[in-house]
């Protein structure tokens, strides 16, 4: 039995000076190569729970371990094994999409030649060889968006948190991310996806977590869920397992 | 190392790329240093160059009066405009608000009168028995029979204190005249020669004013020695505004959340920053002094004289930039928001020049600030600075000045890490 990309026992956090816990007990597991989503509503604790995963907040209770390494315990050195796609623009916009590369390949560790070749073949599928010397503060949406995914992916990672990589983008830009994220997850990465873009993540993701108020209240894949709960998409099956509260 | 490298040139082409940015990086310290050293070298000059307008009324009817003017008129430090000698105190005084003069000089009636009278009395006991010289030698003058100076409220301190002592020394001049007239001629029984008197009166003891020097080369000190380093330092230090608050910026930028999501440590691009940013702060003193000894001479400035010791001078310049670049940092690191770093920046800037010295010079600071001059970095920036341009010190003289500049550097880049532990943002 493979080692799972993610596994989260017991998981309990709270922010500084907060009463509450956001997490008490949450456990969760992310089998190696999937192509996973998790969602719910605003302010229920899925970009805490990514930041969790990806290092960015340190928890004490319980236990996060990516790929068989506990996160807390390996803070950066098991870093080159994921690569992380935030939702702001993560890149420096007075510096071209080669210029960047460059440089973030030279933070995950890359060598200058393989920088070279990483880069000129992420360009090239996401339609960014002819303005790669050009400033990024010139760009379109849609071309930061695809640039903001290739940082992320220039070192070929085991696994790839997105956290909303195609928010505010055309349907050609999101058409091509996609496609380019169906195929870095058929080369071997998994995919830990998270959106409002709901008919856009049922096209891309298997297997689903939905989150509400710091708990996974349904875990499973996408299709089980959508037969047991008697619903014909994601939209209403979130509406139908959260309700139409507001949360934040 | 790679990661090192990557990092520098990519702050390096950040930096160029805004040239807006790079421009007022360089023009507005440049721009600081003219209009400071031309102000002050206006002040120098106003002081010992240029003459201050004095308006004299004499009412004397004597020639104590007149010989008082003469006097006034040889220190060389006036300009004088004779009033008329029946206006009223009042409307002489109302005059230096209409700008004609800063000082009013007014001789009373009686001068020649009070003058010949006390230099009487002071002969006398003089030549009589030595037990006679005790108590009072002549009876206060009269208010009415004082000598007044008004001066315009706008005159500092110092600078009236530098009039008073002329005017005095010309009063002086003038009784002492009139006693040792009176003793010649109660011992000679004639009166004085007119060339003794003029020789009295005039004959001042020659004073040579030589600048020491640790190198012994005479370099006469001018507004742009004084001046050109110190606001050099501030300019600097003054790097707290662009890097500190585009340091926060970074903090709350996405790029920075891939940062810190990445393999290597958040230090390399704070190292990256500190290289970049000291070469640039070397950058800047490199050009302002070029400017004051090339460009000065050309818009009316004195010229700015390097120190013989150039190696003494780069060390200093990379020793105070990496202070500053440090303390931006800092200031970044524990800022929350970038109008935070610009505000406590500047201000606390503000404070270190006045404390370290830029503003007063230190000895002339009160005492209960002398011992917190150490902590400024400013100072000691400025003490190795005036080590090398004003006493053409080496770097063997300024060296006590740049290690303590550099364990305040230490102690800054301490702070900053432990800032950055606390922030968890390493």
């Amino acid at each position: 039995m493979s080692i799972p990309a993610i596994a989260i026992q017991s998981l309990g956090f709270r922010y500084p000076g907060q009463g509450a816990n956001q997490f008490e007990g949450l456990s969760l597991e992310v089998k190696d190569g999937e192509r996973f989503g998790l969602f719910g509503p605003n302010g229920v604790g899925k970009t805490t729970l990514m930041n969790l995963m990806t290092g960015l907040l340190r928890y004490k209770e319980g236990s996060i371990r990516l790929l068989g390494h506990e996160i807390k315990d390996h803070p950066k050195s098991i870093n080159r094994l994921f690569g992380f796609v935030p939702q702001d623009f993560a890149f420096y916009p007075e510096l071209s999409p080669q210029e960047n590369l460059s440089f973030y390949g030279a933070w995950y560790g890359l060598e200058p030649a393989q920088i070279r070749k990483e880069s000129d073949e992420i360009l090239e599928v996401l339609g960014l060889t002819s303005v790669k010397n050009n400033r990024l503060e010139t760009f379109s949406g849609g071309m930061k968006r695809r640039i903001n995914l290739a940082i992320g992916v220039l070192h070929r990672p085991r696994v790839l948190f997105l956290d909303e990589p195609t928010v505010g983008v055309d349907v050609q830009s999101r058409h091509a991310i996609i496609q380019y994220l169906k195929t870095l997850n058929e080369q071997g990465t998994t995919l830990i996806y998270t959106s409002h873009q709901l008919e856009e993540a049922e096209g891309l993701c298997e297997k689903i977590a939905l989150m509400d108020e710091g708990r996974i209240i349904a875990h499973d894949r996408l299709d089980s869920l959508l037969e047991q709960h008697r619903q014909e998409g994601l939209e209403g099956l979130f509406l139908g397992l959260t309700g139409k509260r507001f949360r934040d | 190392m790679q990661i090192l490298i990557a990092t520098i040139i990519k702050d390096f082409r950040i930096l160029l790329r805004d040239r807006i940015g790079l421009l007022m990086m360089f023009f507005m310290p440049v721009l600081l240093v003219i209009i400071i050293t031309s102000v002050q070298n206006s002040t120098f000059e106003l002081v010992n160059n240029n003459q201050i307008t004095i308006l004299v009324a004499n009412r004397d009817q004597g020639p104590e009066g007149a010989h008082l003017v003469e006097a006034i008129g040889r220190i060389g430090m006036f300009h004088i405009q004779v009033a008329d000698s029946t206006s009223s105190n009042t409307d002489i005084a109302s005059r230096l608000h209409t700008s004609d003069a800063l000082v009013a000089f007014i001789i009373p009636k009686q001068f020649s009168g009070t003058v010949q009278a006390k230099a009487k009395s002071i002969a006398q006991k003089a030549l009589a028995d030595s037990d006679s010289t005790n108590g009072s030698i002549t009876d206060e003058p009269k208010p009415e029979d004082s000598l007044i100076m008004f001066y315009h409220p706008v005159m500092q301190e110092s600078f009236r204190h530098s009039v008073e002592g002329a005017l005095h020394s010309a009063v002086q001049v003038i009784q002492g005249e009139a006693i040792v007239k009176d003793l010649y001629s109660a011992v000679n029984s004639k009166s004085i020669p007119p060339d003794l008197e003029k020789e009295i009166l005039f004959g001042q003891m020659p004073m040579s004013r030589i600048p020491v020097s640790r190198s012994g080369i005479q370099v006469v000190p001018n507004a742009s020695q004084h001046n050109v380093p110190a606001w050099t330092i501030f300019a600097m230090f003054f790097v707290v505004v662009s890097l500190g608050s585009s340091m926060v910026r970074e903090k709350n930028s996405g790029s920075f959340l891939r940062l810190k999501t990445m393999p290597a440590s958040y230090l390399n691009a704070l190292f990256s920053k500190q290289v970049v940013y000291v070469l640039v702060g070397f950058l800047q003193a490199t050009v302002i002094f070029a400017l004051g000894r090339l460009l000065f001479p050309h818009i009316g400035l004195p010229t700015l004289h390097l120190p013989g010791d150039l190696f003494g001078l780069a060390l200093v310049t990379l020793a105070c930039s990496w202070c500053a670049v440090s303390y931006a940092i800092c200031v970044g690191v524990f800022s929350n928001t970038a109008e935070q770093a610009n505000g406590f920046g500047a201000v606390s800037v503000l404070i270190l020049a006045a404390i370290g010295g830029l503003l007063v010079p230190s000895f002339a600071m009160p005492a209960g600030f002398q011992p917190w001059l150490n902590i400024s970095p400013l100072h000691w920036g400025l003490e190795a600075y005036y080590g090398l341009f004003l006493e053409d010190g080496k770097l063997k003289d300024v060296l006590p000045n740049i290690l303590s500049l550099a364990g305040i550097t230490i102690g800054i880049q301490l702070l900053t890490l432990y800032g950055l532990k606390k922030k968890n943002l390493i």
